[in-house]
């Protein structure tokens, strides 16, 4: 029963990992480039919904609001931070990634870096350096077995929130329009553009479902361990990162399962083996995966032609 | 005299160049602090910008020069730095000189880093891209958790090292005896240091590793190297053993941040594992990025001028670090956007080897 209530955690937080995976994988997929900004869009759209929730508990709701009146705040601060996280991406990769589109990955990967600097410290300069205690979105948890296994709500709406998004973006990947603009850049952006693909637009698009995942991610990871500070994005987003590359990065599927597989990593060493070096656990199993397959778990073989 | 000038590669005076500016340099800033011109604010960043100019220098090598991004740099720097202080700390009874136990803690750093280099390197340079990108910072990671749950003790026994994995144990665990001395102390890292680092041996450290590198590069090896860099398929094809030559530069470029992180050690009276995280290898690269891939004393400059950056716009105090991102970014689109670039160009007519160095 423990070990159910670890493998439990364990998957909540991967589907964390996974929910930030998709957004790395995706952009990865369709501009070859490392977003490691992303990791900070996760941090702003967490603090977006603590101070819509701070506002509305402070001047909308009553003393003793309704389970209702709760929910639909925690519904609407979700919304709002998807809402300036999307435009927020759009706005960074508009100015700093754009004009960089021929340029080689090192320096692409540099500006995200400073990208990434940027957000930070305008967080800390706005938000202040100290930690906000985060209110989880939902708060409460299923008992089952007599007590004996408790799952708490958040844990579960993370899963399921994961499930969804990983579903809509498969069959959004796969049926739409733009889902295909997508998949044809992200095969050859040159072609696609001679085929009347508005490559720019479609890249746009993708660094705003990124980013619209990355609030939903930031919001859940809050909930999940509830401090607040302004590096609170970058070892998840790092760890993310890790997932999107095990699994195989440019995968959707791939994203889904590394991260996953990382959280379950993760809660098992951390239960099991050492709190301290459960960061190492983690990295070491992806070493060795990538020994064994170099392209992720399920990446492509590319061969290489002479 | 002058014919021999003007028959040397352009190549050639350029090395020449970097280290008559470093040695220039060396001694611009030492008779300055003899004259009371330096203030301590200064004074005391002589030390570290000597240890992130080697960094920069030997991640270049494998950056710039061998064509593989490395993420986990910190990492070497770190067993270096706690290699280093071990060695320095144990030997303070034996050793009276400081001088000599510093350039003992730096060998041994450089060892160390060397040895860990090897063994990162070899699973590593099988992968490439991205793929040796996330591994080396993997590694990076892993390096830092192991050290954070090192605690290292000396007397008069020798060494007492202990691997504190589950958080039960502690500096009692080791069983000194009453003259001896706590090391590492796991998160808490090293503390009470002997501060014997010097800005003459960051000098000289700079210098060995300006050796070091602009002789691989111009040598057999460094050809060898960057052959690899341009096309690996074709460096194979003409008998060259790809994966030796990636190990040499790798395994190089770790020894050098291992003496660069001895010598960083050996300049604070407390270092942490976690100051050589991630971040320090990201700083590191910004370096090498900027200062140019693949060009020494364009990682020289770039990494005098970064570190002093932040440090000379205190007076915007809480903004500097938002500054700090600005200037990066406007850099980065600055150099790397065809149309700026263009304009640039139109401005500045290009000079002659300009070439060269890309």
């Amino acid at each position: 029963m423990e070990f159910l209530s670890y493998l439990i955690t364990g998957i909540s937080l991967g589907s964390i990992y996974a929910i930030i995976a998709l957004g790395y994988t995706m952009v990865y997929g369709i501009a070859k480039m490392l977003n490691f900004a992303h990791g900070d869009v996760i941090m702003v759209g967490g603090y977006v919904s603590f101070y819509v929730t701070i506002f509305a508990g402070n001047n909308l709701l009553g003393e003793d609001p309704s389970a209702l009146a709760t929910g639909a705040v925690a519904l609407v601060s979700v919304l709002l931070a998807m809402a300036v996280c999307t435009v927020l991406g759009v706005v960074i990769e508009g100015l700093a990634y754009r004009p960089l589109r021929q340029a080689g990955s090192l320096a692409v990967l540099i500006t995200a870096i400073g990208v990434s600097y940027f957000l930070q410290n305008a967080a800390q300069l706005l938000f202040g350096a100290n930690p906000k205690n985060f209110t989880p979105i939902v708060s409460g948890q299923l008992t089952l077995f007599g007590g004996q296994l408790r799952i708490s709500y958040v844990a579960l709406l993370t899963i399921v929130a994961c499930v969804v998004i990983m579903l809509g973006l498969t069959a959004f990947t796969g049926k739409s329009r733009m889902g295909k603009a997508m998949r044809a850049c992200s095969e050859d952006r040159g072609a696609a553009q001679l085929m009347g693909i508005n490559v720019n637009a479609t890249i746009s698009m993708t660094f705003a479902i990124g980013s619209a995942l990355a609030a939903v991610a930031g919001v859940l990871l809050c909930s999940y361990s509830p401090v607040l500070q302004p590096t609170t994005g970058s070892m998840p987003g790092i760890k993310a990162f890790t997932a999107a590359v095990f699994g195989g990065i440019g995968s959707i599927p791939g994203a889904f399962l590394g991260g996953l597989l990382l959280g379950i990593i993760e809660a098992l060493a951390q239960a099991y083996i050492s709190t301290q070096l459960s960061n190492s656990i983690l990295f070491a199993v992806l070493i060795v995966v990538l020994l064994v397959k170099p392209s992720g778990l399920l990446g492509k073989y590319v061969p290489e032609k002479v | 005299m002058r014919s021999y000038l003007k028959n040397m590669k352009t190549i050639t005076k350029v090395d020449y160049a970097t280290y008559l500016g470093v040695i220039l340099a060396f001694i611009v800033v030492t008779i300055c602090q003899s004259q009371g011109l330096v203030n301590r604010s200064v004074s005391g960043m002589l030390v570290p910008i000597c240890c992130y100019v080697c960094m920069s220098i030997s991640l270049n090598l494998t950056v710039g020069i061998l064509g593989e991004l490395s993420l986990g740099h910190a990492g070497f720097m770190s067993v270096g730095a706690f290699s280093g202080i071990i060695a320095s700390m144990s030997l303070q009874s034996s050793i009276s000189s400081e001088l000599g136990r510093m350039v003992i803690a730096l060998v041994v750093g450089a060892v160390f880093a060397a040895i860990v280099g090897f063994i990162v390197g070899i699973p590593v340079l099988r992968l490439r891209g991205d793929y040796l990108a996330i591994v080396t910072l993997a590694f990076g990671e892993i390096i830092k958790d192991l050290i954070n749950c090192l605690l290292v003790g000396w007397d008069e026994n020798g060494l007492h090292i202990a691997l504190n994995v589950d958080g039960t144990k502690s500096m009692s665990t080791l069983g000194l005896s009453e003259n001896g001395i706590e090391i590492i102390k796991g998160a808490q890292g090293a503390t009470g240091n002997d501060r014997i680092a010097t800005f003459t041996m960051g000098f000289v450290l700079v210098m060995i590793t300006l050796i070091v590198v602009l002789n691989l590069v111009r040598s057999r090896t460094g050809r060898a190297i960057m052959a690899i860099r341009d096309n690996r398929i074709a460096a194979e094809s003409v008998g060259i053993n790809v994966t030796k030559y990636k190990l040499i530069a790798f395994v190089t470029s770790a020894a050098l941040a291992g003496s660069a992180g001895a010598l960083f050690g050996l300049n604070y009276s407390n270092v942490t594992a976690i100051q050589f995280d991630f971040n320090t290898s990201i700083l590191v690269l910004v370096y090498v990025v900027l200062g140019g891939l693949g060009n020494i004393w364009g990682s020289i400059i770039a990494t005098v001028i970064l570190y002093v950056l932040p440090e000379a716009l205190r007076q915007f105090s809480d903004y500097r670090m938002l500054v700090y991102a600005i200037v990066l970014i406007l850099v980065m689109l600055a150099t790397n956007n065809p149309q700026v670039r263009a304009l640039l160009g139109r401005v500045i007519p290009k000079r002659k080897g300009a070439a060269l160095d890309e």
